[in-house]
């Protein structure tokens, strides 16, 4: 008999969490939404730039395949392609929905919704809300949930911390373990379906553009507790973050997708005043070398490029690691109206106006493109997701779903801007309705497991939190954190060498090790923000060995994981036809043979295990090398 | 260049134990916000008198004042602390919680109150569900989008709450925040179907007539969201509610 009134938690209250809590409460099901403070105040209200759907409204003639396209091959064809093909053809449609949520979007003269251009791609596709798309999509959501809350359906557990599912005898999730972060104290959760859907893992890397929250802590507990993990090593570097102390605060790409431009002086060290450089003597490095996509080369391949600069070249702005991101040739009343948002954000933080002087940037730690590994059901007749499925994002873990940024699924090697709110919000949708398929194939219900299995499983946790209190003189976990960061910044960063990822794995041992030591300067018992973060750095620690690993052992260039000692170079001035580039397509397509798999990684207690997993290219078929000269 | 930052924080251990104050110094940095500089603060935990105590508690998230986390009282103003930029605050700093809501522990407060009030006045929009009917919503004219989306960046940071002379812990006032949303829900074609169950909701005690239109809400708005022109619309509009209610019923 099928379970009566299926209990059913959501992990995160982002874009993901969200849609996952929306589907789910209108299928009928009561939902507990857990997040470590109010829901409204997700990460996903950072994203600025926007969300892609063709709507081809600019009489471009853009076209959904060309979608699919441009995600798969910006994503160096590692993602499995029907999945990435179901979301391209049901983004207008999630568009649609959002509009009807009331969303802002920016408007035409003649009311309908704008399109902005972003890297990647030649059309304009990006949907935006001047530029704090993210949060206006996220406060729609949050707007829904607070609907179903008022109906009865949701139960928002806010300032309450995830900290590890509760698995029966056959492995299958079957509640969750969380922690009051006022009165902190563990509490047990019966559910029969658990879905984590906690954002991303930046704060590995210590600064990077995302928000405090972004640890990864979550995905790396359910990792450690058996799911497994995919395409760890595939970190985006955005390269316009500003630099800072505590944050590398994001200048959104819409900037260059708006006209800006990258530049630096072509004077080595030359520190003049920017407005007093003339045109000539700008160097104009992107434009140059891609003079096909010019600013708005992918992410990867514009980071890189900074870098090159920059490092290997000391050609940066005063010989440091920084560029120029110049709006100040576009009309300041054009870009105050399409880029507010961010123009205030640079205002503010930097002091100067982004409308009269050019900005300083230099590439940051944005985005994971891997994740916690997640099933998907193909439809074979249309080559696409079927939906809904219960195995549509359901993770390695019987019971445990996935979505948002914390899963791995839809961008492969690289992520296309305004590609991961769409994924973010797809993915929670498609959770949603896997979950309500899911639990009405259960025959037992929560409350019929083992009461063992949930008090095993609180103790331990006690047993972990009593430990970090009880410790004394050990490690400060802020400084400890600061030193991950600082190391991974340093050698997985942009570009990765063998020699430097040994290194990393070393010192991830060491810090490992260290961490067990962490002790803490606040004991009270009450909205203690200590012990959480000291449990966060020591699940990040984790994680950064499964980036690390992964990013060690293949051997190979393929977006967001560069080494340039296996680089196989595009023969400049050559292309598709002239010999020197079918030689090179085909070296390219052997290394496809090789390295064109999923990594996977399971967590084993003397570091992860690396397998690797076969990719559906059933859609695009990997013949076509990325090329944006 | 001053070598230290100097600051003073408010503290309070939980929401029923006395206030004090503490104070302490963190090397100086360039570009240093009231975030950075607590942060900082939790690496040497040391106080002025030079004994370890707790890291001041405090909440934050984006850092870049978009999710109205880490609102508190600097040097007397209500304002975000990430975006205070210490170069351009006179020291020793002094932080202090919000006053109008009830104090967690240190910086920290609990704004639920907000929240529920958004349930109050029903700030969504009714929507039969999140799948696509395959029609857009109907357009929206430029300059109603100006009005709508000024009011829809709206951070639930309680600024506007905290300078309110009418909003405190013992009067029932919604205060401008939901007012505001009430506001931009009605401006919207589909949204303004329920009009009428918004205007109700403001109606009454703690309603809109609490609002002494003392307007130091528009200028406590990190967002420069125009409260007292909602106020003002929402007053007009159920004011009329009350004739329609008296005559058409
Ligand atoms: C500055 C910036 C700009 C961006 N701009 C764009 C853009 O223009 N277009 C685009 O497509 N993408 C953009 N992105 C990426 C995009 O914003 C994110 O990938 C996306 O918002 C992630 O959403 P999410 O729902 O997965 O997670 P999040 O929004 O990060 O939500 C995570 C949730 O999980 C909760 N949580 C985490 N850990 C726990 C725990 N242990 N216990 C309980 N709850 C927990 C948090 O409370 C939160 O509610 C941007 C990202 C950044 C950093
Ligand atoms: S105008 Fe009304 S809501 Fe605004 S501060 Fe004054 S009393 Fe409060
Ligand atoms: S209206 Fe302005 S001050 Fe008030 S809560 Fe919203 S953003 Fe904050
Ligand atoms: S941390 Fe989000 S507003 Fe300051």
């Amino acid at each position: 008999m099928a379970v009566k009134k299926p209990k059913i938690i959501v992990v995160g209250g982002g874009l993901g969490g969200l849609w996952a809590t929306m589907r789910i409460a209108e299928a009928g099901n009561e939902v507990m939404l857990f997040s470590l403070f109010q829901v409204k105040r997700s990460h996903s209200a950072c994203a600025q730039g926007g969300i892609n759907a063709c709507l081809d409204t600019k009489g471009q003639h853009d076209s959904v395949w060309q979608h699919i396209i441009d995600t798969i091959k910006g994503g160096a064809y590692l993602a499995n392609q029907p999945p990435v093909k179901a979301m391209c053809e049901d983004a207008p449609g999630l568009i649609r929905t959002f509009d009807r949520m009331g969303v802002t979007w920016s408007r035409t003269p003649e009311g309908v919704m704008d399109l902005r251009l972003f890297g990647g791609v030649k059309n304009k596709r990006t949907c935006f809300a001047g530029a704090t798309t993210g949060q206006q999509l996220l406060y729609s959501c949050d707007e829904q949930v607070r609907k179903h809350e008022e109906n009865g359906l949701v139960k928002k557990y806010e300032f309450w911390e995830f900290l590890s599912i509760v698995k029966d005898g056959q492995g299958r999730c079957r509640g969750i373990v969380a922690l009051n972060l006022r009165t902190m104290e563990s509490e047990i959760f019966k559910a029969d379906a658990v879905v984590i859907a906690t954002g991303g893992l930046g704060l590995i890397y210590g600064k990077s553009t995302n928000s405090a929250s972004s640890t990864g802590a979550a995905a790396s507990r359910v990792y450690q507790q058996g799911a497994k993990f995919m395409n760890g090593e595939f970190i985006q570097f955005h390269p316009t973050g500003m630099p800072g102390d505590d944050k590398n605060r994001l200048m959104s790409e819409a900037a260059r997708g708006e006209g800006g431009r990258i530049w630096v002086p072509r004077k080595q060290g030359d520190t003049t005043d920017p407005l007093k450089i003339p045109e000539d003597q700008r160097w104009y490095f992107l434009e140059e070398w891609y003079p096909a996509y010019g600013n708005t080369v992918p992410r990867d391949v514009a980071s890189r490029a900074i870098n090159k600069v920059c490092v290997e070249q000391g050609m940066g702005i005063g010989g440091k690691n920084l560029v120029y991101l110049d709006l100040t040739h576009l009309p300041e009343q054009f870009l105050r109206s399409r880029l507010a948002g961010i123009l205030e954000i640079y205002e503010k933080f930097a002091g100067v106006d982004p409308c009269k002087v050019p900005m300083i940037i230099y590439p940051a730690t944005h985005y994971s493109m891997g994740g916690i590994w997640v099933d998907w059901e193909k439809d074979e007749t249309s080559g696409n997701l079927k939906q809904p499925s219960p195995r549509n994002h359901q993770t390695s873990i019987p019971g445990l779903f996935s979505c948002g940024e914390c899963d791995g699924t839809y961008h492969g090697a690289n992520r296309l801007g305004a590609n991961s709110l769409l994924s973010a919000s797809y993915s929670g949708r498609v959770v949603g309705e896997s979950v309500a398929a899911y639990v009405k194939g259960l025959t037992e219900s929560a409350d019929e497991a083992p009461e063992e299995i949930y008090t095993q499983e609180k103790k331990r946790q006690e047993s972990i939190n009593r430990q970090i209190l009880s410790n004394s003189n050990g490690e400060n976990p802020y400084l400890l954190h600061k030193e991950l960061g600082d190391m991974m910044r340093e050698k997985v960063g942009i570009v990765r060498y063998n020699k430097e990822l040994d290194e990393a794995l070393e010192k991830i041992k060491e810090l490992k090790d260290r961490s067990n030591k962490i002790s803490l300067e606040d004991k009270l018992g009450w909205s203690n923000a200590s012990l959480p973060y000291a449990r966060q750095v020591q699940d990040m620690i984790v994680l950064a060995e499964v980036i690390t690993k992964g990013a060690r052992l293949r051997d190979e260039c393929r977006g967001g994981q560069w080494k340039p000692e296996f680089e196989i170079p595009i023969p400049e001035g050559k292309f598709a036809g002239d010999p020197e580039f079918e030689e090179y397509r085909r070296k390219w397509m052997e290394n496809n043979e090789r390295w064109l798999k999923t990594t996977v990684a399971e967590h084993a207690p003397d570091g992860p295990k690396i397998s690797y997993e076969k990719i559906d290219t059933s859609v695009l078929s990997p013949e076509q090398p990325r090329d944006y000269r | 260049m001053p070598e230290v930052i100097r600051f003073k924080v408010k503290r309070q251990q939980n929401p029923d134990s006395k206030p004090y104050w503490e104070e302490f110094q963190v090397p100086y940095r360039p570009q240093h916000n009231v975030i950075s500089v607590l942060m900082a603060l939790r690496e040497n935990p040391v106080n002025i008198k030079g004994e370890r105590v707790a890291p001041v508690v405090y909440e934050v998230g984006c850092m870049e004042e978009v999710c109205g986390a880490c609102t508190m009282i600097i040097n007397g103003k209500v304002r975000q602390a990430c975006s205070a930029l210490i170069d351009q605050l006179e020291q020793p700093l002094v932080l202090e919680p919000m006053t109008k809501f009830p104090v967690v522990r240190d910086l920290m407060v609990d704004r639920q109150k907000m929240f529920d009030d958004l349930r109050k006045v029903r700030a969504w929009i009714d929507i039969d569900g999140g799948y696509d009917i395959h029609v857009h919503a109907p357009r929206i004219s430029p300059k109603d989008w100006v009005m709508n989306y000024d009011f829809s960046r709206c951070m639930t940071c309680g600024c506007c709450m905290e300078v309110c002379p009418q909003f405190h812990p013992k009067s029932q006032f919604v205060g401008p925040a939901p007012i505001g949303q009430a506001w931009l829900f009605s401006n919207h074609p589909t949204g303004k179907f329920y009009k009428e169950e918004r205007l109700h909701a403001l109606m009454g005690p703690g309603g809109i007539t609490d609002c002494g239109n003392a307007q130091n809400c528009i200028e406590a708005c990190p967002k420069d969201i125009k409260l007292t022109d909602a106020i003002a619309k929402i007053g007009r509009e159920t004011t009329i509610q009350v004739f329609k209610d008296l005559f058409l019923k």
